[in-house]
């Protein structure tokens, strides 16, 4: 979806706002609210590309004037409603205890897929990001798309978000780490030889 | 904010779908365990062991679990290293993905807007904010995190650093310094 979370190439959101020996938490709910994010996430209900769909979802306004918190407990709650994770009397047993919290952080959620095939590209070759606008989640930013650029590393075969994040299984296609020079996504008012660098799955690309 | 929170963490508590203490282990994991001298260690260890830095530079996730890091929002690692000619600089301009297991939970200004939007079309303008004048001749590589691999930028080893330890060098790696904002 286009949102105003897809923010990259924007001007005029503000300056930075650098703070020194910035503490991990400013208060002591937004630690809840980290730890309530993981801790319901091993429920299994849901999966990570839905997570940050569940964000976007928060209306652009109000996305842009909330805290990365507060806007990671809208997201939390509306996962838990439109999941029915609460609904009825059931008292259950939680899923991740304290015990158990070393090995899940440390083994993480890898999002390679050990899926046999090729992908369509090669390191070295041209491709164009394709000029997709989906409604729901992806993860193809809009300042890039129709532009051209170079693949530059294989990533392997990983998730794709644009169908996990819908529950439309994962989908799993070769990603790529694809360089864009500066003066193609920005102009030629752009620095020589500055460029950005994105990670991106075969169906958002076309050769070139 | 903060009742709101409590409000929900009790509802989830009473239906048992949640263990306080399992809450509490996390928030102490990402305060006290992880955090970047986590990833100080991994800088420290490319500077003075080439070939770590050479496996480092080819399989960053192989190479970090050798010190035995990684895990969450650092299950696919890709290490960066900046050069007098190249700079890195790491952004991730749809959320806010950061390499947790090595830099730990990212600081607010990498959470904001003005940080996601600008890091992309004007890399040169965000350094300058964070007091890093770069000249033309430095290539900037950006990257945009847009999938599940994070990246790690290894800083440029300073000058007169020569006979210091391995801890006493990764004392000098600043978190900024790992994400592109600073040069050490």
């Amino acid at each position: 979806m286009n949102g105003v979370h897809d923010m990259g190439g924007m001007e005029g959101l503000g300056p930075l706002d650098i703070e020194p020996d910035e503490p991990v938490f400013h208060a002591p709910w937004e630690a809840r609210v980290l730890a309530l994010t993981l801790a319901v996430g091993a429920w299994g209900r849901w999966n990570i590309d839905a997570s940050r769909h569940a964000r976007e979802r928060i209306p652009g306004p109000d996305y842009l004037a909330m805290t990365y918190y507060e806007k990671w407990l809208a997201g939390l709650t509306r996962l838990i409603e439109e999941s029915g994770l609460v609904a009825g009397d059931e008292v259950r047993a939680p899923r991740l205890t304290a015990a158990d919290v070393p090995a899940a952080l440390a083994r993480g959620g890898p999002a390679s897929r050990d899926v046999a095939g090729p992908g369509r590209f090669e390191v070295g070759d041209k491709v164009r990001a394709r000029n997709l606008n989906p409604p729901g989640h992806t993860r193809l930013p809009r300042y890039a798309r129709g532009h051209v650029g170079l693949i530059e590393r294989d990533h392997g075969v990983h998730v794709l978000p644009d169908s996990n994040a819908h529950f439309l299984g994962e989908a799993p296609e070769r990603l790529y780490g694809v360089r864009f020079t500066a003066a193609e996504l920005w102009g030629e008012g752009a620095a020589g030889r500055d460029s950005v660098h994105l990670d991106l799955w075969d169906s958002y690309l076309d050769p070139a | 904010m903060a009742l709101r929170v409590k409000a929900l963490e009790s509802l989830l508590v009473e239906k048992g779908l949640v263990d306080p203490a399992a809450l509490d282990a996390i928030i102490e994991t990402y305060e006290v365990k992880v955090g970047p001298r986590n990833g100080a260690r991994v800088v420290a260890k490319a500077w003075t062991d080439p070939a770590y830095r050479a496996r480092l530079l080819e399989d960053a996730t192989a190479a970090i679990a050798e010190l035995g890091l990684g895990g969450r929002q650092g299950e696919h690692m890709v290490a960066v290293e900046n050069t007098p000619a190249v700079h890195n600089l790491v952004v991730c301009t749809l959320c806010s993905c950061y390499p947790w297991s090595v830099l730990g939970l990212p600081p607010t200004w990498y959470k904001s807007s003005p940080y996601r939007s600008r890091a992309v079309i004007d890399p040169r303008g965000v350094l300058a904010e964070f007091g890093l004048e770069l000249g033309k001749e430095v290539e900037i590589r950006v990257w945009d995190s847009t999938a599940e691999v994070r990246y790690l930028v290894i800083p440029e080893r300073p000058a007169g650093t020569e006979g210091l330890s391995e801890d006493q060098l990764a004392s000098l790696v600043s978190r900024d310094s790992m994400i592109g904002t600073a040069r050490l």
